[in-house]
């Protein structure tokens, strides 16, 4: 019997399952449907539930005021029964993320880079941070297979990129997108319409986009990839079992050290245990490391599989620093997915810019009445009083915005810890982070907001605004168990499994030895893919 | 939105919601050029009122702050002091000022006789969609014709 265990006599004790996977969001959806054809009993425990598309704010008339309320991007101000609180008080970068059957892929602008090979050698390239231990070369079969699966649609022949096949069409430019190709095209400089997971033509089930534009806070018709609709029916019919609206609160250790399974809150909050041969922690930067330091023990008494003290920390979130402005035609709007273009003129090192690696830009359409009129006065630029209307109407549906995605590099000081106070709904410590922006990040977001600048000035736009960084912008939240070879400087090594533990995985963007300058998403999957695929070439000597 | 009733008028005083009234009227008047109603019109104040929720905390502590900078219901001000006490309000109300003048413009702009004045239809992007242009993709030729520039590592 595990520690801790038998002190409960409440805790209802499961039958034994192969392989238990925690949280079913991108990655731990990726991971159960690869291993599912190995027909082990593999069970996922996830906090949330299904969701409702139906229910999605574009679906009613409030569907902008709904973005500040029950879907906020923000656990804090959201605050669902299946959201667990954060303390970030000491960030200047919240963050942003959901729960439940496809995790943060119900809430995210589907924009579908890949890391780039440089960013897997940043050390020996630039001698900064660390190289990992894979490379773009070992994952590219992954982000082939990961593509097919959630459904890209993109255009290949991006010259700032390895070849790749997106299995659909771009979205169209559009007016937003013709405005900015027109800029970029006066400057010189890099664009290419971005790769996404919104479908742009029927694929797999799913209905092409038919632009309800409010995109991120869940797609209503299904265009939007997320992984309640891709990748976990696939794994359902394959076997897996899903268990919704279980809150694990910690994994178990035995006599060996090895991970026994895990201590969950079930739907009716009564406490159980789960017997597993196996444990994948698919939680992400944030909920990955609170369970580990959760799971803290005699045995471990530091936090599991934290030997090497970096459980939490290396936090790194992407600072955007977003600028905007508005032009006399009309764009896009809120008419139209937010995804667009995407720019890596500014995206590898070039130290004459005064700092070190880069960041990419992605472009935007535009904002809805609410949006613009609430953001608008917020910045000082929609009066209050008789001219009010007029200038509204100036602004309204004219909306041109860019943001840098800047990459942050591994500090250990900006971390994640359990907060000495705030729990969550079940009693269980809730995470709490402490994030600084560099000196090299704070350069790297003063020259995208100055290339911002003359993009949207070559574009004709004026009242120029920024967001710097965008204050609840921590969507992508990564580095806290981090991958490698030597156990004294990293949680997991090369192909996912604890230096410490050695029946536990990680597989979501903790594992991220650096953050590249693009979204993570298509990067963290293709890492789950690649875990499971080296976890089924093992099965005969996976503990070794 | 007009189908709302108020029926959440409870949830204020009378003496807040006379507030809550003025200073919406202050934000976005009547405008007969535009052909739209202030956010003070009684339509407007009720969906306010009755989709205030999660808001409702934040909100009253706008409104007593509002309260304390005026000194007196804010509509029996004269107007040079009302535009005095907004401006003062909006400059010291941190988040719950913030909250509240959101609430009345998420109100504001999904107003019926609004969105008409704007040109924008009356009903909820989902299921009907909108039409995305394709757009001038001749412009993505000098970026083809440009050689490959991604960083190759050793």
């Amino acid at each position: 019997m595990p520690e801790n265990i038998s002190k409960n006599k409440n805790t209802s004790k499961n039958d034994p399952v192969d392989v238990l996977i925690i949280g079913a969001g991108a990655s731990g959806a990726a991971v159960a449907w690869s291993l599912a054809d190995t027909k082990m009993h593999i069970l996922c425990l996830e906090q949330g539930g299904w969701m409702n598309p139906s229910e999605y704010p574009s679906t009613g008339r409030d569907w902008e005021a709904r973005f500040y309320g029950d879907y906020s991007p923000s656990p804090n101000i959201r605050a669902r029964a299946e959201d667990y609180p954060i303390n970030d008080d000491n960030s200047p970068i919240k963050v942003v993320n959901f729960n439940g059957v496809g995790g943060s892929t119900i809430m995210y602008t589907a924009h579908w880079p890949r890391l780039h090979p440089s960013d897997f050698r940043v050390k020996t390239l630039d001698g900064v941070a660390d190289d990992w231990p894979i490379d773009y070369a070992t994952l590219e079969p992954f982000f082939a297979e990961n593509d097919r699966m959630m459904g890209v649609s993109g255009l290949a022949g991006d010259p700032a990129f390895p070849p790749t096949q997106p299995p659909m069409p771009p979205l169209p430019l559009g007016k937003s997108g013709t405005m900015f190709g027109r800029a970029m095209n006066k400057l010189g400089w890099h664009w290419w319409p971005s790769d996404t997971t919104v479908a742009t033509t029927d694929y797999e089930g799913r209905a092409r986009c038919i632009n309800l534009g409010h995109c991120t806070p869940g797609c209503a018709q299904g265009a939007k990839a997320s992984t309640d609709i891709t990748y976990w029916p696939h794994a359902l019919r394959a076997g897996v079992e899903l268990r919704t609206h279980c809150r694990v609160r910690e994994i178990m250790t035995n006599e060996h050290g090895m991970a026994s399974g895990v201590v969950y809150f079930d739907q009716d909050g009564v406490e159980q245990f789960q017997p597993a041969e196996v444990v994948i922690i698919a939680c992400n930067g944030i909920g990955t490391p609170r369970l580990l330091l959760n799971s803290a023990s005699s045995r471990f008494p530091n936090g599991l599989a934290n030997s090497s003290g970096l459980v939490g920390k290396n936090l790194m979130f992407h600072p955007y620093a977003q600028v905007y402005g508005f032009v006399e035609e009309e764009t896009d709007s809120n008419r139209a997915p937010p995804t667009c273009l995407w720019s890596k003129e500014f995206y590898d090192t070039d130290l004459s810019r005064g700092f070190v690696r880069g960041y990419a830009i992605q472009f935007g359409r535009g904002a809805g009445p609410v949006f613009e009129a609430v953001m608008s006065e917020a910045k000082g630029i929609l009066p209050w009083g008789a001219d009010h209307h007029r200038v509204f109407r100036k602004l309204n549906g004219h909306r041109l915005a860019l943001s840098a995605i800047c990459e942050d590099l591994p500090e250990e000081h900006n971390r994640v810890t359990l907060d000495p106070v705030l729990k969550d709904s079940h009693g269980i410590p809730a995470p709490r982070v402490d994030y600084t922006i560099s000196e090299n990040s704070k350069k790297m977001m003063e020259h995208g907001i100055a290339r911002g600048k003359e993009i949207l000035a070559a574009a004709g736009a004026s009242d120029i605004c920024l967001n710097s960084p965008i204050p609840y912008g921590g969507w992508h939240l990564l580095g806290t168990a981090r991958m490698g070879t030597d156990p004294a400087r990293s949680v997991v090594n090369e192909w996912g499994r604890s230096h410490d533990v050695k029946n536990l995985f990680i597989v979501d963007g903790s594992v991220f030895v650096t953050a590249g300058g693009v979204n993570p998403t298509s990067t963290i999957q293709a890492i789950a893919l690649y875990v499971a695929d080296q976890m089924k070439q093992r099965l005969a000597n996976l503990f070794d | 939105m007009n189908d709302r009733s108020a029926t959440a008028n409870s949830c204020l005083t009378r003496a807040e919601r006379d507030d809550l009234r003025a200073i919406a009227a202050m934000m976005i008047p009547e405008s007969a050029e535009y052909k739209v109603p202030g956010a003070d019109d009684s339509a407007i104040q009720a969906d306010i009122l009755a989709t205030l929720g999660r808001d409702t905390a934040r909100v009253r502590q706008a409104l007593d702050h509002l309260a304390r900078l005026a000194g007196r219901p804010l509509a029996a001000l004269d107007a040079p002091r009302r535009e005095t006490v907004a401006r003062e309000f909006r400059a010291t109300g941190g988040v719950a000022a913030a909250t509240l003048v959101r609430v009345v413009l998420q109100c504001y702009y999904r107003d019926d006789r609004v969105l008409r004045s704007l040109k924008l239809e009356l009903r909820p992007p989902f299921p009907k969609g909108y039409t995305l242009e394709q757009g001038d993709w001749s412009l993505l030729d000098p970026v083809k014709a440009r050689p490959s520039m991604w960083r190759r590592p050793p």
